[in-house]
């Protein structure tokens, strides 16, 4: 006889809406006649994604002591609350964005897909454990291979999805394998388990450690391990390359920073380093390849690379206000990526063909909303004043600073100086033109597209969170704080 | 609050412009209307300034980010004031030259203006770093674009050049703010103390010494200054490279004092030399903003000797020499756009002979021109002066550069005036009298009013720059407020 552990259901409950959402669209995608499958998805993942944020900020709010639930599996905490928030948000983003992309089969199978992948990302962040970690981390990680391979008349997405299966199951076995070893050192799953362990001084436990730092390097695309992130971004369907771009950041560093700092403390001064020189190598390598691109997903793919070196930079502060920045640093970092991709998304769906920093020309005179919009993104990823962006990359030095870190800091700034080359490329492209056309006039690439509502409204919270960040970084920075301080910092 | 205002109130005029679906004659009538509207709140502020007071005038504090202790901070001082003024009515004018040459896309172009007013009134009243940080990056943002998209043929070029130099230059800053602010724990100025570190204090330099420019920092100055459409090459030349004299005086001499002793000789080398530089390339230019851009490097030159002489005659010298310097070059640009409009060029080879019938012309010429080289009893004069006896103290030599580069000033001013003026009438030039017209009249005589204004009083900004005229001893009480 097996006691029936007692289970937190408020603990489960945004992943529980999310997979409920999932499962209802999977049975409309056979039920729902084909007219209205596109309204009922995108109905219920609205109210789903909904659900499941306003759940997690429940959570949030019942939440200020950190507690092990459900047989220690995981933990209900406002960390985990404050992140599943932030993803199920960008999966709302990324519902709106998808409504209008004219995707004609698998409609219902793409916002299942969609949700389960969320819901795998909301339960990763409060995982306690190694099983619970891994199970997490594979359950959406299969959601996201699928999705990536999900336009099957396309070449470039059959092959992402391919290329984003093998690397990162790869990734996942490297991590996997570190999960055993720190598993035989301790004979502990829990975290803090790992912790409290004897046995930590064995070299295989610290090789375990740098081996689950490898594979969640993968996820979060951190250099060397980001070999995948180009043509996988360029190649799956854009909203879900907007979706991953912002949600698997969070997730994976949120992961990232729990189980350092949680399981790890003792070890800090190896770990620290390590994740210093995976920082320096994420902006030295995404930046320098960013410039060089003319694709604007590959673009991007490479500027989520060197994000994540700045990311790395606040986890390697091992402070409460390192992780108090990277989590403030994700939030306009998420809204500038996913409405990046928006306006990819919105020129693609117009021009039928791959958006190139040529085929963006004039869209900033064109369509000015789209262009004011995509202007203020590149400048948010970018560190200028007047974006969250900005506070964000602040915030990320001050803490690294404050660390003894001088030298981060320095390299953080040449790499925001190299990263302008690119995105100030990209606002030429909207609004400059070279000598031959005269000054003032421009020559229109596009047409005129049906309107998105939608996507217009994605594209206008996106802007919203990227200037209002700054404008209103206190109450943010506070949320963060709440949430940190339910890590050991 | 009052500050706030002057801050706000183009920053809100430039998004009503964008917003409003207006024609292109209300919409630069209504971003006119905004900028004189600021210089009317500036001129309001005048009335209750209290220049002898060392206390901080119309000042707001809010708390904004507690986390790293820093808080939105504005307000004003007597040399802020002047810097302030200089903005606003250079500004005004800059905006009615474009709503005059009736730019295309206005909508997006004039609120793109009012929006580079709006930052630069806040570089300048700045009183905490992070906001000088933020208004000082977020100018770029207006300036990328509106050199970009309505510049000359090399327009791209020189954007992307002229930015990306500011951007290292500020970034390298970022870091010194970063570590001096989390070193100290706030960003406040009036809270900062001083520090001792070379490399903080070297990187502020950075970044003013590419703004100013200083001599190796320069490579972006002319293909900006004379690819820009003019009237935001006045800003830039007139308004925005003042920053640097604002940052100089207002966060490296307070807050330095060790680091600007021991860099005192390699700044004034630098200063001296871009002196001299700028002077002997503004006379081997071949066209108007050319001879503007380098005449412009080298009295930024003068104006940083002055400040780094750190006495009271310097300090008051560079902020007067630095309001009619922004005065006349401002002119300059404004006057160069509109001969290059009447001739199709602004090179000096083709124009020439252009007094013949154009009797306002030539006298605004000569008149900027007779300013430009500091001819003894201007404004132009007393600052250069003042600038030259305190650097004296530091070392009769920067006095003796100075001297010789006021003589080139004297060699390239006549030059540029006879180039235009006199001589055969150029090929450029057409036979008949198309002398400037009241609109144009309108933009620039207030400016040069102002200027013999200074002229007959340049007291009026020497003595009130500074708290009962000490100015070191001010800015040196700055650096000791902190903890």
């Amino acid at each position: 006889m097996i006691d029936t552990p007692s289970v937190d259901w408020l603990a489960l409950s945004p992943t529980l809406a999310l997979l409920a959402s999932s499962a209802l669209t999977l049975l409309g995608a056979v039920i729902v006649p084909r007219a209205s499958e596109r309204a009922f998805s995108v109905a219920v993942s609205v109210a789903g994604f909904g659900a499941s944020a306003l759940l997690a900020g429940w959570v949030f709010d019942r939440s200020p002591e950190p507690a092990a639930v459900v047989v220690d599996s995981m933990t209900r905490d406002r960390l985990g609350a404050l992140a599943a928030i932030l993803i199920a948000l960008v999966g709302l983003a990324v519902v709106l964005l998808s409504a209008g992309d004219g995707r004609r089969s698998h409609v219902g199978e793409y916002y299942a897909l969609l949700a389960a992948a969320t819901a795998g990302m909301v339960f990763f962040v409060s995982a306690a454990n190694l099983m619970t970690m891994f199970l997490a981390l594979e359950w959406f990680s299969i959601a996201l291979y699928v999705l990536c391979a999900l336009d099957t008349h396309r070449r470039a997405s059959l092959e992402a999805g391919l290329k984003y299966l093998i690397v990162g199951s790869f990734g996942s076995g490297i991590l996997l394998f570190g999960c055993a070893l720190v598993y035989g050192a301790t004979g502990e799953l829990g975290f803090t388990a790992i912790r409290d362990a004897t046995g930590a001084d064995d070299p295989l436990f610290v090789t375990g450690m740098a081996m689950i730092l490898a594979g969640l390097a993968f996820k979060v695309s951190a250099a060397p391990f980001h070999m995948w992130t180009p043509d996988v971004y360029q190649g799956a369907p854009t909203t879900v390359t907007a979706f991953m771009s912002a949600a698997t950041k969070i997730a994976g560093f949120v992961l990232m920073l729990r189980i350092l700092v949680t399981a790890f403390p003792e070890q800090s001064e190896i770990w620290t380093v390590a994740v210093a020189v995976l920082a320096v190598c994420s902006l030295a390598i995404g930046n320098l390849a960013a410039i060089a691109q003319r694709d604007v997903k590959r673009m991007l793919a490479y500027s989520s690379v060197s994000h994540a070196g700045f990311l790395l930079i606040a986890v390697a502060a091992d402070s409460a206000a390192g992780g108090e920045a990277l989590l403030y640093y994700l939030i306009p970092y998420a809204a500038a990526s996913v409405g990046a991709f928006s306006v990819v998304a919105a020129r693609e769906r117009e021009q039928g063909r791959a958006v190139s920093l040529d085929s963006l020309a004039g869209l900033g005179w064109e369509r000015p909303y789209v262009g004011v919009a995509m202007w203020w993104f590149m400048l948010s990823m970018a560190g200028f004043p007047l974006t969250g962006g900005f506070l964000g990359k602040l915030f990320i030095f001050s803490a690294i600073y404050a660390a003894g870190w001088w030298w981060l800091v320095v390299i953080g700034v040449l790499a925001t100086a190299l990263s302008l080359a690119y995105y100030l490329n990209v606002i030429r492209a909207l609004y400059l033109r070279s000598g031959e056309v005269p000054s003032g006039q421009v020559v229109v690439a596009g047409g005129s597209p049906p309107r998105d509502l939608l996507l217009d409204v994605t594209l206008a919270a996106a802007l919203a969170v990227t200037i209002g960040s700054f404008f209103f970084v206190q109450p943010l920075v506070d949320l963060a704080t709440d949430a940190i301080a339910s890590l050991p910092l | 609050m009052l500050t706030t205002a002057l801050i706000v109130l183009p920053l809100a005029g430039a998004i009503l412009v964008w917003i409003l679906p207006l024609s292109r004659e209300s919409t630069s009538g209504l971003a006119l209307l905004v900028a004189l509207a600021e210089v009317g709140l500036w001129l309001g502020s005048a009335r209750n300034f209290d220049f002898g007071s060392d206390v901080q005038q119309y000042g707001t504090q809010r708390e904004w980010f507690d986390q790293l202790g820093i808080s939105y901070a504005v307000g004003l001082y007597g040399f802020q004031f002047w810097l302030v003024g200089l903005t606003v009515v250079v500004g005004a004018c800059a905006i009615g030259y474009g709503a005059w040459a009736e730019r295309e896309r206005a909508r997006a172009y004039f609120g793109l203006m009012l929006f580079l007013v709006g930052s630069l009134v806040g570089v300048f009243a700045a009183q905490d770093l992070i906001v000088f940080y933020v208004f000082f990056e977020a100018m770029l943002i207006p300036l990328y674009v509106l050199v970009g998209a309505w510049g000359g043929p090399l327009r791209v070029k020189a954007t992307v050049t002229f930015v990306l130099y500011t951007m290292v230059g500020s970034l390298l800053m970022l870091a010194s703010i970063v570590a001096l602010g989390v070193s100290k724990g706030t960003f406040q100025l009036a809270e900062l103390g001083t520090s001792s570190n070379d490399w903080i204090f070297l990187g502020f330099l950075a970044a003013f010494a590419v703004k100013a420019p200083l001599l190796p920092f320069h490579g972006w100055l002319r293909l900006t200054y004379t690819q820009a459409p003019p009237e935001v090459g006045a800003l830039l030349s007139g308004v925005v490279s003042k920053a640097a004299v604002f940052g100089l005086v207002w966060i490296v001499l307070p807050h330095f004092p060790e680091p600007v002793e021991d860099f005192r000789t390699l700044v004034l080398v630098l200063a001296a030399a871009t002196l001299v530089y700028g002077s002997v390339l503004a006379f081997r230019q071949t066209d108007i903003r050319g001879v503007v851009a380098y005449s412009s490097m080298g009295q930024m030159g003068l104006i940083v000797l002055g400040i780094f002489a750190t006495n009271d005659l310097g300090l008051d010298g560079a902020v007067l020499h630095s309001v009619s310097h922004g005065l006349v070059s401002a002119c300059f640009f404004l006057l160069a756009g509109m001969i290059e409009t009447r001739a199709g060029t602004g090179v000096l080879s083709e124009l020439g002979g252009m007094a013949k019938g154009r009797p306002i012309l030539a006298t605004l010429v000569l008149v900027l021109g007779m300013y430009t080289l500091a001819v003894p009893g201007s404004t132009n004069f007393a600052g250069e002066f003042s600038i030259l006896a305190g650097v004296f103290d530091r070392g009769w030599g920067y006095a003796a550069v100075g001297v010789a580069a006021m003589v080139l000033a004297a060699l390239y001013a006549l030059r540029l005036i006879s180039g235009i003026l006199h001589e055969r009438r150029g090929a450029a030039v057409r036979n008949e009298s198309d002398d400037l017209v009241g609109g144009e009249l309108i933009l620039l005589v207030p400016l040069v009013a102002i200027l013999v204004v200074l002229t007959a009083w340049p007291a009026g900004i020497t003595e009130r720059s500074f708290p009962s005229g000490q100015a070191t001893t001010f800015i040196g009480s700055q650096g000791e407020l902190g903890p």
